[in-house]
């Protein structure tokens, strides 16, 4: 406890490794082992209170780091802190004090009623009844699980099973939650409001959380700050915003002209397509547009005209194509 | 691991304890929410054991003995064996489902509760029914003790309740180590059983019906004659089987300790390589 990070420092990570021995068949009888390192050198801190989105194409190492920030993972190298605590060492010390819920399994009992994994946890976090009432009422209201909390767990809906997820990692109060995947086969609705749940519980009771995601939605809707993980290293870490600058990425502005003309002449924005009096032009990201749009109006006969945000997938994956070449 | 060093060794223990009762408690609710299904399966379990020892009195009426052993004293052997393990089989028979839950990787929600991972596993759909076997051992057990022409000391009687803690104990270490390898081989739920299943029916004929390399087997590699040979045959007086000195019937609890230590040991080593490679 002595080299907790502070208060403020909820998770730290100095360059954390993990290292698989991967063994391949390549023969009858004949393997071959190959090492794999899944994370390679992480380091980053996240402060108490905030939401951090942890991004990266499949097999990037989100979910191994995630599995040695709660525990389940030894590291093979690096310096790994939650809460001051070493997860793999003091791995049920830590399990009191996290929340993890992993969007592909359920932590829930499969064939029993939903009160009755509340009630387990109840008792198995020694949660203080007051509290635990507390706490319950308050995710059965947020997440509307009022009508199932009598329902075999394996006769809930995706969605509504996940919702019932996330109030069990919650019932004891975790200063972090973890989550892996929370909206991954998710629908519209259920996405919305799972959504809706965690920026009131990180706004509210201001808990820690960490999210890995395949949906660029959730990153966009609930975090400021986003990490991108490829082939275990961290390759960005900051704004969403500033994703656009790292991956030089451009927005477009879409013209309609009064009649057909030549590609308009602009400065630094380029024209991408032409079709009848309709124009694309492409910008930097990082540009303001009204100098342009003067510039246009100033010089063509306008119409109308409209600004395209550039698609921040399309962002990520060029820089996983721009690593992947370099 | 130094999880295991700093908290100390019988706080865990008691953890481990009290969410196994935790769990068991409320797979026993959810099953009497369905009596009559509950009923059905532990008679089922007593009617499907209880066949073994059918087959048993069925060989009785033909022959009056069984490698030169009467009825009453198989039914003794039976008795201790298929109590002892039906002890076993209900607080650890859930072992066998490790290995599902490392290839489904559900494991994984297991080890980020606060209680240790063996006693979730163990307590996993903790199945009540299994009271059926230990239900048939008991009776076979109770036959035995009337029907035996024992010369009853204090020290055999206390023989019988030691053998059946003693053996429950060295079955439940098998449970352990069985679900530790488990760990490597995904797919050895079938190879558990050969040896846990598969070595209660073995116990419940006397050593003389099998070939001396089997019976050394399970005296010194796998221990299963302590769990009912050695201490039985001293019960009901009969020569060793290996020329063992008479004193080897009271090793029992040394033995049942010793696995339950290298069990143990093998779980840990087990957890530990599961969670280096998280395969």
């Amino acid at each position: 406890m002595a080299e907790t990070a502070g208060p403020e420092n909820l998770i730290v990570l100095d360059g954390v490794e993990k290292v698989f021995d991967v063994r391949k068949k390549t023969g009858f009888l004949r393997r071959e082992r190959r090492q794999v390192r899944a994370v390679d050198g992480i380091s980053f801190t996240v402060p108490r209170g905030e939401m951090v989105g942890y991004i990266g194409p499949n097999g990037a190492g989100k979910s191994t780091t995630i599995k040695m920030l709660t525990g389940i993972l030894t590291p093979s190298g690096g310096r790994l802190r939650v809460a001051g605590i070493d997860p793999s060492r003091e791995r049920t010390r830590l399990a009191r004090r996290i929340g993890v819920v992993f969007g592909q399994r359920t932590t829930l009992w499969w064939d029993l009623p939903l009160i009755d994994s509340y009630r387990l946890m109840h008792r198995m976090y020694r949660i203080p009844d007051a509290r635990f009432r507390e706490n319950l009422d308050r995710c059965v209201e947020l997440l509307e699980l009022g009508a199932l909390l009598d329902v075999p767990v394996r006769q809930l809906s995706l969605g509504q099973r996940m919702r019932g997820d996330i109030a069990a990692a919650l019932l004891h109060d975790p200063e972090v939650l973890y989550l892996d995947e929370p909206t991954i086969g998710l629908d519209v609705v259920s996405k919305a409001k799972v959504r809706g749940f965690l920026r009131d519980l990180n706004a509210e009771s201001g808990t820690t959380v960490l999210l890995t995601t395949h949906d660029l939605t959730d990153i966009e809707q609930l975090c400021r700050r986003v990490m991108v993980i490829d082939h275990g290293r961290l390759m960005y870490d900051g704004a969403l915003a500033g994703l656009h600058e790292v991956g030089e990425s451009e927005r477009t502005l879409v013209v309609d002209l009064e009649r057909e003309l030549p590609p308009i002449d602009a400065g630094s924005a380029r024209v991408v397509r032409v079709e009848g009096p309709r124009q694309w032009l492409a910008f930097p990201a990082a540009e303001s547009a009204a100098p342009l749009v003067a510039r246009i109006a100033a010089e063509y006969p306008l119409a109308d005209l409209s600004v395209r945000e550039p698609d921040i997938e399309a962002v990520i994956a060029k820089m996983y194509a721009e690593k992947t070449n370099s | 691991m130094a999880e295991t060093s700093r908290a100390s060794e019988p706080s865990r223990l008691r953890e481990g304890l009290r969410a196994y009762l935790l769990i068991s408690a409320m797979w026993i609710r959810s099953l009497m929410a369905y009596r009559v299904s509950f009923a059905m399966t532990a008679f089922g379990n007593f009617a499907v054991t209880a066949f073994d020892f059918a087959a048993i009195l069925l060989m009785f009426s033909q022959v009056d003995r069984l490698g030169g052993y009467s009825l009453s004293e198989i039914a003794f052997l039976y008795g201790v064996s298929c109590t002892a393990f039906g002890f076993a089989d209900l607080a650890m028979g859930s072992m066998d489902r490790l290995g599902r839950r490392v290839r489904d990787g559900t494991l994984d929600t297991l080890l980020v509760r606060p209680a240790p991972v063996i006693a979730q596993v163990a307590a996993d759909r903790f199945g009540l029914h299994r009271i059926g076997r230990l239900t048939q051992g008991s009776l076979v057990l109770v036959y035995a003790l009337v029907a035996a022409d024992v010369d009853w000391t204090p020290l055999k009687a206390a023989m019988v309740p030691l053998m059946l803690l003693c053996g429950a104990a060295i079955f439940a270490a098998l449970f352990v180590a069985g679900g530790a390898f488990q760990f490597l081989a995904q797919d050895a739920a079938e190879v558990q059983n050969a040896f846990t299943y598969g070595g209660t029916t073995l116990l419940q004929y006397p050593p003389t019906v099998f070939a001396k390399d089997l019976v050394r087997g399970v005296t010194f590699i796998l221990p299963l004659a302590f769990v009912n040979w050695l201490p039985a045959l001293y019960v009901l007086g009969r020569p060793y089987p290996l020329d063992l000195p008479e004193w080897v019937a009271f090793t029992p609890p040394a033995v049942a300790a010793a696995c339950l230590g290298l069990a143990g040991l093998v779980w840990r080593s087990g957890l530990r390589s599961y969670r280096s490679t998280g395969s």
